[in-house]
């Protein structure tokens, strides 16, 4: 067995499991909205501060 | 008085606005849907956008039909034990504050488990627990925060929407391959003779060749069976020399590896299949928020209240409707049969139908046409017929509906296509000839050669990318386009018929005339103020036509529904409103809407409303006339005639009294003559107009609520670009004459390598996707400087 099949064999299987991946995101739907997740992890501020807020509530009372 | 904008929705609060938390409001329902947020700590959603929100509405009673167990079904995607699903459209989805709002719906009802906000499609998707709440009350509440969900008889039918994603599979298996073969094939490009690489060579070959299999029979498989189809139709499309030339590419390049002729072109094979799905996926611009395929349907209610003979009301499905049955249609809701008023003032908006916003007054025992909009409180009718039968909808069994406009209609790439395969057969056949006397050896190879450096794979991107790209900048300039097809038929009109109210009128504003006895200043000041207290459209209207007046505190208002207003301010007594009610004795029959006043029981005189034109409606007529035939056809009648006349250039056609049937048939005659017949109007009454006509333009005012189907959406406010937007479409389509020539020259120097029988693989690899590269440059740069001229 030369080098050469072990070296083809791995980039191979790389490109195909990149490719399975990219298959399985399309699946899931990623790819059928691509604006709202962009705004949507800019909420995660808010939402943290929220909880703050309210911890330091019922910290005082 | 200073005005102020309503926190909440935006609003001029007016001269009364409602102060809470020191912050205004326009009305109690803005300040409703504050209180709400405030309680539930949820008033980020102010930080996030400058007032977002939209006033809630009336909506009681309007969702009961959510209760109903069938309904439920058809509604909700999933539902399991405990779990429902549902995905709602929600019109008013426009900011950020919206998307975060409703993804924090749990907190205002914690039986609601999950909100997901779809921006484009505006719809948001809940999961919620079925057990503790409902359909019903999920939608209640969004309705109470100003996001009342649009539930129209569309979403009975469609059932559960199928995403098609072939497409980018395929795109993507053609990625896949395209990368590793060029991998692949590099070494035999570079080192030639190698000792170690020599070795190898069948290895890799039959490497590449596993590779292409999935490309040229899953990711080429839509051009095989288009060129199949063309051929069965006698038709050379442009898919029959592109599957030639992948067919002669994958059968050369096996042969070649399994007798160890040489290395194949499995490389070109790939880039190209890659390429030309490149360019069917930049030509799928679609508007996810915006519906092109519009029809009654999703104007009309999915359930109505029916009165049984005890007297009950239940909600039943539209498509129950029985004739002789009796319905109850609440305020704001839509009449979706045709019927006999019973019981209650009917005031109908027909805007939906006709454009016209003007209300019109039903009494008892009156006919009411399908698609009109009650406005003033509740009326019981009669249905005289069922929901497929009635005047409007009657109007959707005619064919033109299930034609397919794409259909019949050849377009350019097809046209040079059919050329192009017979000068390529032509070349081919002729160069094999030669080839055969002089060197027989080497005739297939020239033969195979030409068929494949000849793959038009340039000539297959031209279209894709020139309107692929004018279709996101007509998108960027509110003119929303269904398909790459409908610029190319734009570009061919020759006739331009507009509808008229609606579309070069505009719905926002009139303009009224009065005509009668001056009015004192008293009267002046009890006229203005007494509309102030009235909600009828024509109040309205009235209201914001007069001139600004002192505020005073009427002595007695009363308003007299379907009639007019009665009002007393010190001396003054008042009666604004229809000719009888204000006892005007010698009433003339006018055609156009009126509204007459008498003080004192003395007929003072009358307001006349006219259209008002949208601005530029002169200019862009002056523009078009050069170019094409104008036609103006109006639903209305001659009322606005003379104002036209002195709008509108001399040549234009006016024709008055249209019904939907007489202007589908118009247009059909004059297209019988072979006029290309661009049609632009607004109301569900041009639908077959704009179903019929080439291209069929629907004008909005606001593009994310109603059009009729149509092939483009135009937003009111770029009325006036009209001309350009066609002058555009006119030069995509030199633009790709021009690529076209560039993509001929490349054809040329490949045409020399292959039929002196010098085609070798690397030439193949370098020249095909350099081809493609610059017709994609070419296309992108000219409609991008087109764009920028649109500005």
């Amino acid at each position: 067995m030369s080098v050469i099949y072990i070296l083809l064999s791995v980039s191979v299987v790389i490109g195909v499991a990149f490719f399975v991946i990219f298959i399985m995101a399309v699946k899931s739907g990623q790819y059928d909205d691509d604006y709202t997740p962009s705004v949507r992890m800019l909420f995660e501020d808010e939402l943290i501060k929220e909880q703050t807020n309210t911890s330091k509530q019922t910290k005082t009372d | 008085m200073e005005s102020k904008t309503c926190f909440h929705c935006g609003d001029d609060c007016g001269n009364h606005p409602i102060t809470f938390q020191d912050k205004s409001f326009c009305c109690n329902g803005c300040k409703t849907v504050f209180e709400i947020f405030n309680e539930n700590d949820l008033t980020c959603y102010y930080d996030l956008q400058n007032s977002p929100g939209a006033i809630p509405k009336e909506i009681e009673g309007k969702f009961d039909f959510l209760s109903q167990e069938n309904i439920i079904e058809k509604l909700t995607e999933f539902r399991a034990d405990s779990v429902e699903i549902a995905t709602l459209y929600i019109p008013h989805i426009h900011c950020s504050s919206c998307i975060w709002i409703l993804e924090n719906l749990n907190k205002l009802n914690p039986n609601i488990s999950d909100s997901q906000v779809n921006f484009g499609k505006k719809t948001v998707r809940v999961t919620y627990n079925s057990d503790a709440t409902d359909l019903k009350s999920v939608v209640l509440l969004l309705s109470s925060i100003g996001y009342e969900p649009y539930i129209s008889l569309d979403d009975f039918n469609s059932g559960k929407k199928h995403i098609n994603r072939a497409l980018i599979y395929k795109l993507g298996v053609a990625a896949f391959g395209f990368g590793n073969i060029m991998f692949l094939s590099f070494p035999e490009y570079f080192e030639v003779n190698e000792f170690w690489l020599e070795q190898y060579k069948p290895f890799f070959r039959w490497l590449m060749f596993a590779m292409s299999l999935p490309i040229v029979f899953y990711s080429a498989q839509d051009y095989f069976i288009s060129a199949y189809k063309g051929l069965k139709a006698k038709i050379l499309n442009i898919d029959v020399p592109i599957a030639l030339g992948v067919s002669v590419l994958f059968i050369r390049s096996t042969i070649e590896i399994m007798f160890d002729i040489g290395s194949g072109f499995f490389d070109s094979l790939a880039g190209l299949i890659f390429f030309l799905l490149v360019g069917k996926f930049f030509q799928q611009k679609t508007y996810d928020f915006l519906s092109f395929e519009r029809d009654y349907k999703s104007y009309f209610p999915i359930a109505i209240t029916k009165i049984d003979k005890e007297g009950n009301e239940n909600s039943i499905q539209v498509y129950d409707i029985e004739k002789g049955d009796r319905i109850l249609i609440r305020n704001e809701e839509l009449i979706p049969v045709d019927g006999i008023l019973i019981n209650g003032k009917a005031k109908i908006d027909y805007s939906f139908v006709t454009g016209e916003s003007q209300t019109v007054s039903k009494q008892s025992g009156d006919k009411l046409f399908a698609g009109g909009k009650q406005t003033n409180g509740v009326i019981e009718m009669e249905a005289l017929k069922s929901v497929e039968q009635s005047y409007l909808t009657q109007l959707w069994s005619n064919d033109v509906f299930n034609k397919n406009k794409e259909d019949g209609f050849t377009n350019i790439t097809n046209t040079i296509s059919k050329h192009f395969t017979i000068a390529i057969l032509t070349v081919a056949f002729i160069a094999t000839t030669f080839w055969l006397f002089v060197d027989s050896s080497k005739a297939m190879n020239v033969f195979t050669a030409v068929l494949i450096i000849a793959c038009p794979c340039a000539i297959a991107l031209s279209a894709p990318f020139t309107f692929g790209n004018l279709l996101r900048i007509f998108g960027k300039q509110k003119f929303y386009i269904k398909n790459a097809s409908v610029i190319e038929q734009l570009a061919q009109i020759n006739t331009v018929i507009f509808d008229k109210t609606g579309t070069i009128t505009s719905n926002k504003n009139s303009n009224a005339e009065y005509d009668g006895e001056l009015l004192s200043d008293s009267e002046h000041i009890v006229l203005k103020n007494s509309l102030r207290g009235s909600n009828h459209p024509l109040s309205r209207t009235l209201y914001t036509i007069l001139k600004e007046n002192n505020i005073i505190t009427l002595d007695a208002f009363e308003e007299h529904i379907g009639k007019g207003i009665e009002a007393k301010h010190e001396s003054v007594n008042m009666k604004i409103g229809s000719a009888s009610f204000v006892g005007n004795p010698n009433e003339s029959t006018v055609l156009n809407t009126t509204v007459h006043v008498s003080s004192n029981n003395v007929y003072k005189g009358k307001f006349t409303f006219y259209n008002s034109y949208r601005k530029g409606v002169s200019k862009l007529f002056n523009q078009l006339k050069r170019h094409f035939d104008l036609v103006i056809l109006s639903g209305d009648n001659e009322g606005e005639l003379e104002n036209l006349k002195k709008l509108l250039p001399a040549k234009t056609k006016l024709i008055f009294n249209q019904k939907p049937e007489d202007k589908l048939e118009f247009i059909k005659y004059h297209q019988s003559e072979g006029a290309k017949v661009l049609m632009i109007g607004d109301g569900l009454n041009d639908a077959g107009a704009l179903a019929q006509s080439d291209v069929g333009i629907a004008i909005s005012e606001d593009v994310n609520v109603f059009s009729p189907a149509c092939d483009a959406i135009l937003d009111a406010s770029k009325f006036k670009q009209l001309y350009n937007y066609i002058l555009a479409s006119k030069s995509a389509i030199k633009i790709i004459k021009w690529s076209f020539v560039v993509s001929f020259f490349y054809n040329i120097i490949g045409l020399y390598f292959a039929t002196t029988g010098q085609l070798e693989p690397v030439v193949a690899a370098i020249l095909m996707p350099l081809s493609s590269i610059s017709i994609v440059v070419f296309t992108t740069v000219a409609t991008n400087l087109l764009g920028k001229r649109l500005e």
